[in-house]
């Protein structure tokens, strides 16, 4: 039974979605914002499963004391502090909230983000190294679309952008396109397996 | 004296009468100054579930001068007074009323407004609205489907009857015994990270799918598998699927529930997280199966500092590049949603990607006929395939 009720579930849906999209008359049609709320609902609970892990594990690391168990002692103040000073006082501006959230949560996340300049960086310079002849015609097309990109280019010959254009348009909007036909095909068969209950990986079976 | 004042109050009398009669420019925003619009049609708006109708109507001919500025929209229920209902500028020829109530009779009424006046209401013939029960323009779509699904399901049937189906190899599918063997040789932990979108989208699921695989297989090397998420619902598919998995390979104890942890919902907290789990536990192999925004490259880039054999699968276009500099392999696209099937080796499963394989099949003579079409001057080919 653990196994057949998720997948009669599943195949109820499935179809129940299916159906939706070629039929609008009401009641069907609106099922599919209806599972959507529902899902946003149940998400938003979830989050209750997502905090209480992390309690747990991190007040087991501070319990045994593990090494680097400060940081979890960290991590669980900032979580308690942010959710008392959300709950008490409110999250609008001019709140201890709004000013953790502005000052100290922000700055760390765009801090993340801009490592990706470093990463991107060190990416490309292992990509275009020409190697073998498509590795050498990504250089240079990469380079053209550079060159396209920046005034600097356009200075220095003006069919850069035009170069760099027609290379965005043509034969790199033709290669995402048979990625993304190969990419619904996939997404038609794998949602078929699911619905049909021949695919079990993601219920844990074989 | 007296024949002033008898001309001062004629004056006075008639000097108002213009104003009374509507005429003079200056007062003449109640008149109708403004030729009709010429032809106004309701219907009951296609393809819906009912409660709208759209309105159309030809221009005002003085909309050509510069005269109309605004459209007037004006609605009445059957026997009822006209309502305004909603305005739109000049050039736009509809409008929909998506407050009507099924079944009742509605007129339609639409007005010209300019600085020199308005015009008469051209009303259209009474209308109602209902819900259809099939969306006619998705029609092209259902046809698709329909073959595609077929196809898919007449070759899962030939694989359980036992015909032969011949699969083309997925290099980045063939390392991942490598990949685990590799890790358990070197005594370091697998992990895995299924992206950073809940289980309501697809390529989480496939993730999902292949976290199973993957479970199974470092069940039978007796290897740490990690698999820290980003979303709550997630971690409980995650924890799951890993202990079904660790129970069918016979390997209960070696479950352990904490290592499928929840770090952040937040993107670059979770980059963060998995970063520092990189960087303590160095892990040997990583499989990084899902859908990734921008922190695929600070996962990727960090999982290659450390020297870890990476395994990458994604739908998302944008970081596929990401994922092919930075990775020893790269599922792309549609070898994510088959790498459950290939890895499983079940016939039924592969069926269904021979299935997939014909179903690409026609595409190809659809666009390969479609461009011909095209550049014959044939467009029918193109407006069938499009939907709505």
């Amino acid at each position: 039974m653990r196994r057949q009720i998720p997948l009669a579930i599943t195949l109820v849906v499935g179809l129940v979605m299916v159906v939706q999209y070629f039929v609008p008359h009401k009641p069907v049609g609106n099922l599919y914002d209806l599972f959507n709320t529902w899902a946003i609902v149940i998400f938003a609970f979830a989050i209750v499963l997502g905090v209480g892990n992390l309690i747990k594990i991190h007040g087991d690391r501070i319990y045994r004391l593990e090494r680097g168990w400060g940081y979890s002692v960290l991590l669980l103040l900032g979580l308690t502090v942010m959710i008392i000073t959300g709950i008490g006082w409110g999250i609008e501006p001019g709140t201890s909230f709004f000013y953790l959230y502005w000052h100290l949560y922000v700055p760390m996340s765009s801090t993340m983000f801009a490592l990706l300049a470093f990463f991107i960086a060190s990416a490309s310079y292992r990509a275009f190294r020409a190697r073998n002849f498509e590795a050498f015609l990504l250089l240079i097309s990469a380079v053209l679309v550079m060159l396209g990109r920046v005034p600097m280019g356009k200075a220095l010959w003006g069919q850069f952008p035009v170069i760099a254009d027609w290379i965005m348009k043509v034969p790199n909007t033709a290669g995402q396109r048979a990625i993304m036909i190969g990419i619904a095909l996939g997404v038609v068969s794998t949602s078929l397996r699911i619905i049909l209950g021949i695919e079990r990986a993601h219920l844990g079976g074989e | 004296m007296n024949r002033l004042r008898k001309s001062e109050i004629l004056l006075a009398v008639l000097f108002p009468l213009p104003l009374f009669l509507g005429i003079g420019g200056a007062y003449g925003q109640d008149s109708l100054a403004l030729a009709p619009v010429a032809k106004v049609t309701a219907v009951d708006t296609p393809n819906d579930g009912g409660g709208s109708i759209t309105v159309d109507w030809e221009v005002s001919p003085d909309e050509a001068a510069g005269k109309v500025t605004t459209y007037h929209i004006f609605r009445a229920s059957e026997g009822g007074e006209f309502q305004l209902l909603g305005e739109v500028s000049s050039g736009v020829t509809k409008y929909v009323d998506e407050g009507t109530r099924d079944g009742t009779k509605y007129i339609y009424a639409v007005q010209a407004i300019g600085k020199e006046g308005k015009s008469a209401l051209t009303k259209s013939s009474p209308v109602w609205s209902r819900g259809q029960w099939f969306n006619t323009q998705r029609t092209n779509m259902l046809l698709v489907l329909l073959v595609i699904s077929a196809a898919i399901l007449l070759y899962i049937r030939k694989a359980r009857a036992g015909g032969k189906l011949f699969i083309r190899k997925i290099a980045g599918l063939d390392a991942v015994d490598e990949a685990v063997g590799r890790a358990t040789e070197m005594g370091k932990p697998v992990l895995f990270i299924p992206g950073i979108m809940d289980m309501d989208d697809i390529q989480t699921i496939a993730g999902m799918t292949i976290l199973g695989r993957v479970a199974r297989k470092t069940a039978d090397y007796e290897t740490t598998l990690r698999v820290p998420v980003c979303r709550s619902v997630v971690m409980s598919v995650a924890q799951e699927v890993v202990k079904e998995a660790y129970l069918d390979a016979g390997r209960p104890d070696a479950y352990d529930a904490n290592k499928i942890n929840y770090l952040t919902d937040d993107q670059f907290g979770y980059a963060a997280g998995v970063d520092g789990i990189m960087l303590r536990e160095k892990p040997a192999a990583i499989f990084l199966m899902g859908h990734f925004f921008a922190e695929s490259l600070i996962l990727a880039e960090t999982g290659f500092s450390i020297g870890a054999i990476q395994i990458a699968g994604t739908a998302e276009i944008s970081q596929l590049p990401f994922f092919i500099t930075a990775c020893d392999y790269t599922l792309i696209g549609e070898e994510l949603f088959a790498a459950s099937a290939y890895l499983s080796g079940e016939p039924r499963l592969l069926g269904s990607l021979k299935g997939q394989d014909v179903g690409k099949a026609i595409f190809m003579a659809i666009i390969i006929l479609g461009v011909i079409l095209e550049n014959l001057g044939y467009h029918f080919l193109t407006a069938l395939m499009t939907t709505g």
